[in-house]
């Protein structure tokens, strides 16, 4: 059920329920989620509704948030076993302002840990699975908030994306997922891991309730500075409108040979569904898409590596147990060795490194010249088109196990998403068909990538293709 | 400056930077990874950065100020119960002075 037919349909307590009903038939398949508030849930619909608290635009509407988002009751676990244990004593604002408009949390999602991953794997619960095909993965970091809103549990759920950890899981899963402009969400709240790359974003079956739920979660925070006082257009109202007018950019390298030969044939309907909607598309050059990766997984674990010093064992989370003569720079090490998994510490090794002293140009510098490169091509792009289209991702969901033992194959899965990040981009994906691989049909996402704070014209385009097609109406048999 | 294998004499430094202690197999399997990822990277020599201003972020860089009013904060009690070891009000620490207090 979307957002929308939900808020027309029975009472919150049928909403919830039926939603807690579906977790536990599909959960033991697919695993989305590392907690689930039953009790909690049902209590909050049976309560009177409070008046003048926002909108209400979500009252009764069972969802999901990504457990790296911090809320004041439950774990806010990070899929790491240094916060196993951990309970927030504050929620994060994007949550809050949900949990105004009438939200129910139902659950905490599973995640790649610290949101450093690309299929739900790095897991200290175990992995997700895909709801299409229970042997592959959903696709990650937010992989448990995709699997919860593709296997029908809930109509939205949150999720945050650094270098595609929203759109290449609901890419995997066959729904919409969205990541608007850095700053447009306040990130009050969200664990920390490249802190200008970060941004939350949504999950949802179609474009309209993504620009429902951005409209409730968008807008400037006084606790999180770098959130944007930008005005928010309204994001409903422009959807109906055509995009007859509209120039949408190919870039020759999005048609790269190193794409799966499905998602090179859908990427290309795509194209086609478009010009027949009566857009015109332009082929661009952006030079530096794939140096994009290389760039991105320097910037990231630099940041990564300081953000995470703050998990030290001394004020929450794991701590590790000293033997007899052991001192404070022991406690340290063991409780970081003991609570981080290993793809967490490489990462951290990793961008330690390329911050030390000697590397610090050869490798940082480097790349943040590489990151304003990047967002000069696109800002050309943009002088003369309205939006990008791109590949999610290179290929369909692939099997859980495939490309754990290579780091290097599971990065170059972002090889589409991560340059949005260093250009501060909005972008998303939207359901655009399916491969047909070993027998299955698994689905396959398109992105469209806006100029900055141009989410409304985004979602138009999103919105228009969506009516075109029946790709978001498809639901996996699960 | 290739990264063919980075030995593991500074896989070990690296670590002991970040704060973590490693097994000798972390060490080999750790220094092996982060060498080809490494590898990869040097593809960002071929540009030509010249002229470029590196770029740290995408957003304003101007200081905001805000006026300097208290807003609620976290009380003591929330904070030392998610602390693992506590003698409230403080949070308990092992040795901080001395040899290998200066972590």
């Amino acid at each position: 059920m979307t957002l929308r037919a939900a808020t027309l349909s029975g009472s919150a307590t049928d909403r919830v329920s039926a939603a807690l009903k579906r977790a536990g038939e599909v959960e033991p398949k697919i695993h989305a989620f590392t907690q689930v508030f039953e009790e909690r849930a049902l209590a909050c619909t049976s309560q009177p509704q409070s008046e003048g608290a926002g909108s209400r635009a979500l009252a009764g509407i069972p969802i999901a948030i990504k457990d790296n988002l911090c809320l004041s009751w439950g774990k806010t676990t990070c899929a790491s076993n240094i916060l196993r244990n951990y309970e927030s004593p504050y929620t994060a604002t994007a949550v809050q302002k949900l949990i105004d408009a009438g939200a129910v949390i139902i659950g905490k999602t599973n995640l790649d840990e610290f949101a450093m991953g690309s299929s739900t794997e790095h897991s200290c619960f175990g992995p997700t699975f895909n709801p299409w095909d229970i042997s592959r993965v959903p696709g990650g970091s937010s992989g448990g908030s995709a699997a919860a809103v593709a296997a029908g549990i809930v109509p939205l759920a949150l999720g945050s994306d650094t270098g595609g950890s929203v759109r290449q899981p609901a890419s995997h899963c066959g729904i919409v997922g969205v990541k608007p402009t850095y700053g447009r969400i306040s990130r009050y709240g969200l664990v920390a891991y490249a802190s200008s790359l970060d941004q939350i974003g949504t999950l949802t079956r179609t474009v309209e309730d993504a620009a429902l739920a951005l409209s409730v979660i968008c807008g400037h925070d006084p606790l999180d500075t770098t959130s944007s006082q930008e005005p928010m257009p309204d994001l409903l109202a422009s959807l109906d409108t055509p995009v007859d007018s509209l120039r949408l950019a190919v870039p020759r390298q999005a048609r790269s040979d190193a794409n799966h030969p499905e998602v090179a044939r859908v990427f290309e309907e795509t194209i086609a569904t478009y010009k027949k909607l009566g857009a015109t598309i332009v082929d661009v050059e952006l030079p530096l898409l794939d140096h994009g990766i290389a760039a991105y997984y320097i910037v990231a674990p630099a940041e990564a590596s300081s953000n995470l010093a703050r998990f030290d064992g001394i004020r929450y989370g794991h701590r590790a147990k000293l033997a007899p003569g052991e001192d404070l720079f022991d406690l340290y090490c063991k409780t970081r060795s003991e609570g981080f998994g290993p793809e967490v510490q490489r990462r951290i090794m990793l961008g330690t490194h390329v911050l030390s002293s000697g590397y610090y140009d050869a490798y940082y510098n480097t790349a943040l010249k590489v990151r304003r490169k990047i967002k000069q091509d696109f800002d050309r792009v943009f002088a003369d088109c309205h939006a990008v289209l791109m590949p999610a991702s290179p290929s369909p969901a692939f099997k859980v196990g495939e490309k754990t033992s290579d780091p290097l194959a599971m990065y170059l899965e972002d090889v589409y998403t991560v340059t949005i990040n260093l250009a501060g981009l909005p972008a998303m994906s939207i359901p655009a068909g399916f491969a047909s691989v070993e027998g299955k049909q698994l689905p396959v996402g398109v992105q469209i990538v806006s100029p900055a704070f141009d989410e409304a014209r985004m979602l138009r385009i999103a919105q228009q293709f969506e009516r075109a097609t029946d790709w978001h109406a498809r639901k996996p048999l699960i | 400056m290739s990264h063919e294998s980075l030995s593991p004499d500074y896989v070990r430094r690296i670590a002991k930077l970040s704060r973590l202690s490693l097994t000798d197999e972390q060490v080999a399997q750790y220094g092996a990874r982060m060498s080809a990822v490494l590898g990869y990277m040097n593809r960002l020599r071929e540009l030509n950065l010249e002229g470029v201003e590196p770029m740290a972020n995408v957003g304003g860089t101007t200081n905001r100020f805000d006026e300097d009013v208290p807003g609620p904060t976290l009380s003591n009690d929330a904070l030392m119960k998610i602390a693992p070891d506590t003698m409230p009000p403080f949070v308990k620490v092992p040795k901080v002075l001395g040899e290998g207090g200066g972590a």
